[in-house]
């Protein structure tokens, strides 16, 4: 439940940005999120909010562990 | 990983004792099973579920609660989803929806809020469940239901802090252990300082991580050199991700809207300071406070020792339930409801 998804920032909106992760694209929310981001740049995801920054090796790292997890059928790990 | 552990075999060798960790975040208890850690450990170090697991903590008073609301007419009420199968007293919530209450799974608060705005002549009511890794958005929803004017926006908020609890299952003098592996992304929030009581109170060395096999091995590696050189010390191996100040601007908007409240722990019971209430200024956007609504509290019923587990107490397989009764087609208890509860990884991992 405490996990949070590394993404990529395709579209930024004021205060609102969609994210790629692994193709899907979401709406997250910047409200919490204490930097300003560009386009390109890694956030992590916790339902629906990015609540930090990560630097683009560290995120393409951690998807690889969500991809085992997936695989493994771990479930409401997004939330 | 393998100097992390030839490094960890010889620190073992310095500290010369078996040596307890509890690993607080549900997060990781799945992640130490899924890349296998147990077994690549020195057999001195045992590693122990804390209570960081939201749905295994929520009381099934919370849920009855959550349920009584739901089937009010004029009350919608949305939660994540792993909360639906949380056993309350009689039913949990999914048995409730089945039963004709009005139900629905979201992913984020924000989510909650839109249902709000387009349903203005119901209540929506949001479950606030989970750690400091989810409040702060939750609290970020409620300024946002300010700023657009939303009234029948309603938070239960059931959102508990780890280091209070942290600090009460010491202070209890029942939980046995040397450090702790502390959570990844709840610390991405508050940062470390919060868990300097860990070292300056109890002597306890500690180490956020995050959920990667060298990560967890990492940090297993930088409390047990904690513990040998007998200096114990909050210290970050999850970098990448936790700065030591956190998140200030999360924890800003948190604390705009929430206050700290005694909390009930499932199994555990009440813990003061452990929990999140809307403050006074906010109480309208308080379920509770404007619905008129109280939990109901009353001891787990049944043999479950859920309660044990999330305090390093017992392992799952001590429950005479365990894999027999209680199962995750059947979960008895909470522990074994959520993918992240120790029973249920204890069972998808070793039976
Ligand atoms: S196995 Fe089931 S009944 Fe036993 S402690 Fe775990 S959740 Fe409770």
């Amino acid at each position: 439940m405490c996990l949070a998804v590394p993404s990529r920032i395709v579209e930024l909106d004021g205060m609102k940005a969609v994210v790629d992760v692994r193709g899907a694209r979401r709406e997250v929310s910047l409200l919490i999120l204490p930097e300003e981001v560009s386009l390109g740049d890694y956030v992590i995801v916790h339902a629906g909010f990015a609540i930090n920054t990560v630097n683009r090796d560290d995120a393409l790292e951690a998807l690889r562990f969500f991809d085992k997890v997936l695989q493994s059928g771990g479930e409401g790990v997004f939330l | 990983m393998k100097d992390t552990l030839s490094a960890i075999h010889s620190l073992m060798h310095t500290i010369n004792r078996p040596v307890r960790l509890m690993e607080v975040c549900g997060t990781h208890t799945v992640a130490i099973f899924r890349h296998g850690i147990r077994g690549l450990l020195p057999d001195g170090i045992t590693l122990l579920s804390g209570p960081g697991c939201p749905v295994c903590v929520t009381s099934a008073g919370d849920i009855d609660a959550v349920i009584a609301l739901a089937e009010k007419p004029d009350v919608i009420v949305t939660t994540f989803g792993d909360m639906m199968r949380v056993p309350g007293k009689t039913r949990s919530l999914s048995g409730a929806r089945a039963d004709g209450a009005d139900i629905r799974i979201v992913y984020s608060p924000l989510d909650a809020l839109k249902l709000a705005a387009e349903n203005p002549s119901r209540m929506v009511v949001f479950f606030g469940t989970g750690f400091e890794t989810t409040s702060p958005s939750v609290a970020a929803t409620v300024g946002e239901a300010v700023r657009n004017g939303v009234e029948n926006f309603l938070v239960y908020s059931v959102h508990k802090l780890v280091p209070p609890a942290m600090a009460a299952l010491l202070s209890s003098g029942e939980v046995q252990v040397d450090g702790f592996i502390l959570p990844g992304h709840v610390s991405a929030i508050i940062g470390s300082a919060p868990y300097e009581f860990l070292a300056r109170d109890f002597g306890k060395a500690s180490v956020i991580t995050g959920f990667e096999a060298h990560d967890i091995l990492e940090g297993i590696r930088m409390i047990l050199a904690q513990i040998a050189s007998g200096k114990p010390a909050v210290k970050i191996g999850y970098t990448r991700v936790v700065r030591p100040e956190g998140n200030p601007k999360a924890v800003a908007v948190l604390n705009e809207y929430f206050e700290p409240e005694e909390a009930w722990w499932r199994g555990i019971g009440p813990i003061p300071g452990s929990g999140l209430k809307l403050r006074a200024k906010y109480e309208k956007f308080d379920a509770s406070a404007r619905l008129g609504l109280a939990p109901v509290r009353f001891e787990e019923p049944s043999a479950c020792r859920c309660g044990d587990v999330l305090r390093g107490m017992k392992i799952p397989g001590e429950c005479p339930l365990f894999g027999k009764s209680c199962t995750p087609e059947h979960p008895v208890g909470p522990c074994m409801v959520s993918s992240e509860g120790s029973c249920a990884a204890y069972f998808k991992y070793s039976v």
